[in-house]
């Protein structure tokens, strides 16, 4: 019985795995192949990403995305985190509303909040561009953002800040040498996540970019329905090694953060 | 010289009132103890003293300056926390020296001091390690070595031993008693473990429903309750509920309802007639054949129901009437006493404690 599950629990786990990266295995090694149509022989080229290196419109799409993706972070995380404080260290009316309509935003379907947006924007005169998909990104994160830092502060333990002042430590030396050396994986956890949820948003952006502008998600999109070509498969690789390498990163932290 | 001086200090949250019309004061270098039932006030008072609570009303100085506007940072206070608080991502070194540090002081001094703290608490080198490193009772040694280092005019404890076993918190309440002398440092400590309270304090002071009961040195406190809780909450104790029947030559004699009378060195004053109830700690208590100290001339009689066996100690439960008597014999002799036998019980008058 032992010996069977030694067997089974990984390769029932091997199996899921399998499932879950294969298609994705073999769109990175198709962007190695010289053929346009998935043709084997497999014959290794670099042609795709050459060819990436030219096509002017997925580079800009992807400095955009780049760019947005960072200053979500920076407000998200930013507002996130008082929010997050004033959640857990204050009381005030209204507050158990507060949190209840944080939830929904969670699982609200982005296509509805994107046209929501998108109506929103147009009828007050925001618009669309750049800085309405930043708007839609930084809305769209808060609650995560909140709800990351938040788990971390609800393992804090108050009497840390408490002995630090009362050993003479004012608010901002308490707050800098004590809480915030112990939230930071939380924040660095929420930040990453902020960072991917906006890199790789697709429909809220689709709903707020301006014709001529775009993100590299709704770059890729109108890419694939002009034709496909394997340049696609090479940004993807090169999206999917650095969204893998923050997740990486992001697991270590939360490991890390297991401990206040 | 007094250090701290609480005056009449209340404080309610909501309905309940968790201080009513507080006053004490605690001497330079004194070891004060808040001994009472959670849920009594006496973590309120200290967090009042160090300003984590505001009272409602009355005042708190130390050192003859009033603290309430003071804030906390700028109290001059040590604390020593019931999870111990230690600063997990900070090396042992770096706790001890943070109050030192946040002052601004020397980097010389401060190691200096260290060196010196750790050396006061046996954990010469142990400055490199995590608190999560060292085992319960040397976070606790760290606890105490970090509010220290500032030299505190005052040290605050908040049940600091609570979290350690019986073996380990009966070395440390020694270890604290020889540090606190040694320093001599000012320090009130809440705990609710009358024993430690006994054990550790100059004076306590025994709080419950928000007031206090009693406060006196520990021997005052135990031989001489005022109330039936302080008398109950301190150790054990018979209470026998009777009417005083007669009063000579500062003795007090007390008829109990089934027709004994029994007699106390205490209770001058009580007038002929009116209702009291008196103490007597187990302990007090002689089974009559054995070596009682002096002439006892309280005596009653009874069925041995009970016998609880403590190692050190033998506790014997007996049926006088409706009551249990329990007495308490030191594990030393022969048992002289056997299950359902008859046993004579026979005290002392100075140990029949008559209660306000």
């Amino acid at each position: 019985m032992k010996a069977l599950r030694a067997v089974f629990a990984p390769g029932y786990v091997g199996l899921v795995l399998l499932f879950l990266y294969t298609p994705i295995i073999v769109m990175m090694i198709m962007a190695f192949n010289q053929s346009e149509l998935y043709q084997l022989p497999f014959v290794f080229d670099l042609k795709w990403f050459r060819a990436l290196a030219h096509n002017d419109d997925l580079l800009e799409a992807a400095a955009n995305s780049i760019i947005i993706a960072i200053v979500n972070t920076l407000l998200s995380v930013t507002l996130g985190t008082l929010t997050a404080l004033a959640l857990s260290r204050h009381h005030f009316r209204g507050k158990a509303w507060f949190e209840l309509l944080l939830l929904p935003s969670l699982t609200m379907p982005w296509l509805i909040t994107g046209t929501a947006m998108m109506l929103f924007f147009f009828w007050t005169g925001i618009g669309r561009g750049l800085h309405a998909i930043l708007l839609g990104h930084v809305a769209l994160s808060i609650p995560y953002v909140v709800f990351i830092v938040r788990s971390r502060l609800k393992a804090f333990n108050r009497s840390l800040e408490e002995a630090a002042q009362i050993l003479g430590a004012s608010a901002w030396q308490t707050f800098w040498r004590v809480t915030a050396p112990l939230l930071a994986p939380g924040i660095v956890a929420a930040a990453l996540f902020a960072f991917a949820l906006s890199f790789d948003q697709f429909v809220i952006s689709y709903f707020l970019a301006p014709i001529g502008i775009s993100t590299l998600p709704v770059e890729i999109y109108s890419a694939i329905r002009k034709g496909f070509t394997p340049e696609i498969n090479a940004i993807s690789t090169l999206i999917i090694l650095f969204s893998m390498g923050l997740m990486i990163v992001f697991a270590r932290l939360s490991k890390f953060a297991g401990e206040p | 010289m007094s250090v701290v001086d609480i005056k009449q200090v209340s404080k309610r949250y909501g309905q309940t009132l968790a201080l009513n019309n507080v006053s004490m004061t605690i001497a330079q270098g004194e070891f004060f103890s808040l001994l009472g039932p959670s849920g009594g006030g006496k973590t309120s008072l200290l967090r009042s003293i160090a300003g984590f609570v505001e009272p409602d009303e009355g005042s708190i100085e130390i050192d003859g300056k009033p603290m309430l506007n003071v804030p906390i940072n700028q109290r001059d206070l040590g604390m020593m926390f019931q999870n111990y608080a230690l600063f997990p991502h900070m090396s042992i070194a770096d706790n001890i020296g943070f109050g030192l540090s946040v002052r601004h002081r020397s980097k010389a001094e401060i190691n200096q001091r260290i060196k010196e703290l750790l050396s006061l608490v046996h954990l010469e080198g142990y400055g490199e390690r995590r608190p999560r490193e060292l085992s319960g009772g040397q976070q606790q040694r760290v606890a105490l070595a970090r509010a220290l280092a500032p030299r505190p005019r005052v040290l605050l404890l908040d049940e600091p031993l609570g979290a350690l076993d019986k073996k380990l918190r009966d070395e440390m309440q020694i270890e604290l008693k020889k540090i606190q002398r040694e320093v001599g440092v000012t320090t009130i400590l809440v705990t609710h473990d009358q024993q430690e309270a006994l054990t550790l304090s100059d004076r306590v002071a025994i709080i419950n429903g928000g007031k206090v009961e009693q406060l006196g040195s520990p021997r005052e406190v135990y031989e001489r309750p005022h109330s039936q809780f302080v008398a109950s909450f301190l150790g054990n104790a018979n209470f026998f509920t009777g009417v005083v029947c007669g009063q000579a030559d500062g003795m007090t004699q007390i008829r109990l309802p089934a027709g004994q009378v029994i007699h106390s060195s205490h209770g001058a004053g009580r007038s002929i007639g009116s209702r009291v109830t008196a103490a007597v700690r187990p302990e007090k208590l002689h089974a009559a054949g054995s070596n009682g100290p002096g002439q006892p001339c309280n005596r009653l009689s009874g069925r041995i129901a009970h016998e609880i066996y403590a190692g050190n100690s033998i506790t014997y439960w007996v049926e006088i009437g409706a009551q249990q008597v329990s007495l308490t014999a030191q594990n030393n002799t022969a048992p002289a006493l056997s299950m359902g036998a008859e046993a004579h019980l026979e005290w002392a008058p100075a140990d029949t404690i008559v209660l306000d």
